[in-house]
């Protein structure tokens, strides 16, 4: 009986505590960094497009969410044509980012993205590539790479030595 | 029948009505503060157009009767509860001269008219055609019927000192002394069988939604399931109103403040502890709370009884 009374005593007192509700749409909840929301395709520092096309993200995603068609200009700097990500289809597991070789898709804080129509979750291409290098500034896929794709030499990239002429029997 | 009664009968049932109604805004944000959440604040000022909501949903659901299911008496058993609190009513006296029926068998008639509130939920659990209905229905009956005792017993110690059925004349003996300090077991025993009689939520069991989803209104939906809904809440203003006037004065109270308000004041202390019980205590297991009735409460309420008696009449002389 008196564990009883304590008891009701002690949630009376919540009464006066701080109340955990966050009144959301007038007060925004605290998202952390690595928040996996929205989806978005970055830009390297040049702005150029990260993607390659490599479909490493459609492969991995579990619901098959992620549509693209890889292409490649004049370079052989290779890019989507197209890139389609079904929204009401992702889990938002960041499965397709940590696929990606090139940290062009990643999924970023946000997750206010809804819609009276289905189809308008259907993002398209100029919908997911945002102007900005996300959370890796500063990498430049092709600076890295052996490939020369019209961004620079072969050899002369970023922690890259110079080719090795294999016809030279020198050291 | 004149003018002012017709105006107190229809005036004491808009308000009930409104409070019940009213009571869905105040136990889901109680609950929630209580919790430490906000509860429902968007719709009108402090979100008390959430009752509005709630009762239009109400409306526009499907009114289904499920085609196994008993239809009369499917139909009946919601009004039963509503009818038999209502009836209840009317004898409680809200101030001086406001009481619908001044029933010189106050008590008396507002415990047989909960006994038939018993009704509603062995008719509603029987005639839905469904085991956990019945079940619900089971317990439903067993519980009341034991608490039914209880309660009873409990009022005799009042009902002795104060020499009356008429619950005015024991509103009229607590002037010098509430029953509350002469009958503190009484209270108790009465406080715990009223809420077994409401089926509220420590004693919820004829309809414990982890064991029977929703026990003998299973079945019910729309408007039918909104009058067992109402009259879960009007019943926990029955029994508070009961024990405001039983206990604790009824409307006595220093002048400052008209009767009637007193009257409120207490009624709204006693309908917050019924939230809180609600907040702050998990449901005994069904043969704890029967074991619980008959082997603890019954022997002290006879107790009770037997000693007030002696007192009453070794005062006597």
């Amino acid at each position: 009986m008196i564990s009883h009374l304590r008891t009701m005593w002690l949630v009376f007192i919540h009464l006066f505590k701080k109340k955990e509700t966050i009144e959301y749409p007038e007060e925004k909840v605290q998202l952390r960094p690595r928040y996996r929301g929205r989806i978005v395709l970055t830009k390297d520092p040049d702005g150029g497009e990260r993607c390659v096309g490599c479909y490493l993200c459609a492969v991995a995603c579990p619901v098959d969410c992620i549509a693209l068609q890889a292409t490649e200009d004049e370079n052989g700097r290779r890019y989507p044509d197209f890139f389609r990500i079904n929204f009401s289809r992702c889990i938002f597991c960041g499965y397709c980012e940590e696929a990606c070789p090139t940290y062009a898709i990643q999924l970023i804080p946000d997750f206010e993205m809804a819609e009276y129509n289905r189809q308008n979750l259907v993002f398209e291409k100029e919908d997911l590539l945002i102007d900005s290098q996300g959370k890796y500034p500063g990498y430049n896929f092709y600076r890295v790479a052996g490939l020369d794709a019209g961004v620079k030499k072969t050899g002369e990239g970023e922690n890259e030595e110079p080719p090795v002429d294999v016809h030279s029997l020198l050291p | 029948m004149t003018t002012e009664q017709i105006l107190i009968v229809f005036g004491v049932l808009f308000v009930l009505l409104n409070i019940a109604a009213g009571l869905i805004w105040v136990e889901r944000r109680m609950l929630a503060l209580w919790q430490d959440r906000l509860g429902p604040n968007r719709a009108g000022p402090l979100g008390v157009l959430i009752v509005l909501a709630d009762t239009l949903k109400l409306f526009f659901k499907e009114d289904w009767i499920p085609p196994f299911a008993d239809k009369w008496v499917f139909i009946l058993a919601p009004a039963i509860v509503v009818a038999s609190v209502l009836m209840s009513f009317v004898i409680i006296p809200f101030a001086p001269g406001i009481v619908v029926a001044d029933l010189n068998i106050g008590v008396i008639f507002f415990l047989a008219m909960s006994s038939i509130a018993v009704y509603s939920i062995v008719l509603g659990g029987w005639a839905s055609n469904n085991k956990y209905a019945l079940l619900g229905a089971l317990r439903g009956a067993s519980q009341m019927i034991a608490y039914e005792v209880f309660m009873g017993l409990s009022l005799m110690g009042v009902v002795m000192l104060s020499g009356s059925f008429n619950l005015g004349d024991i509103v009229a003996a607590q002037k010098n002394l509430w029953f509350v300090v002469t009958q503190p077991v009484g209270f108790v025993i009465f406080l715990i069988a009223g809420i077994a009689e409401t089926h509220r939520l420590p004693f919820d069991i004829p309809e414990a939604e982890s064991e029977l989803i929703a026990g003998y209104h299973a079945e019910y939906s729309g408007m039918k399931f909104g009058m067992f809904f109402i009259g879960e809440y009007l019943g926990v203003t029955l029994i508070s109103a009961m024990i405001v006037t039983l206990f604790f004065g009824g409307w006595l109270g220093p002048a400052f403040l008209p009767p009637l308000a007193w009257f409120a004041i207490k009624l709204f202390f006693f309908i917050g502890l019924f939230i809180l019980l609600r907040a702050s205590l998990p449901r005994p297991r069904y043969d704890q709370l029967i074991g619980y009735g008959w082997k603890i409460i019954l022997p002290v309420v006879l107790a009770n009884l037997l000693i007030t008696g002696a007192v009453a009449l070794w005062l006597r002389g």
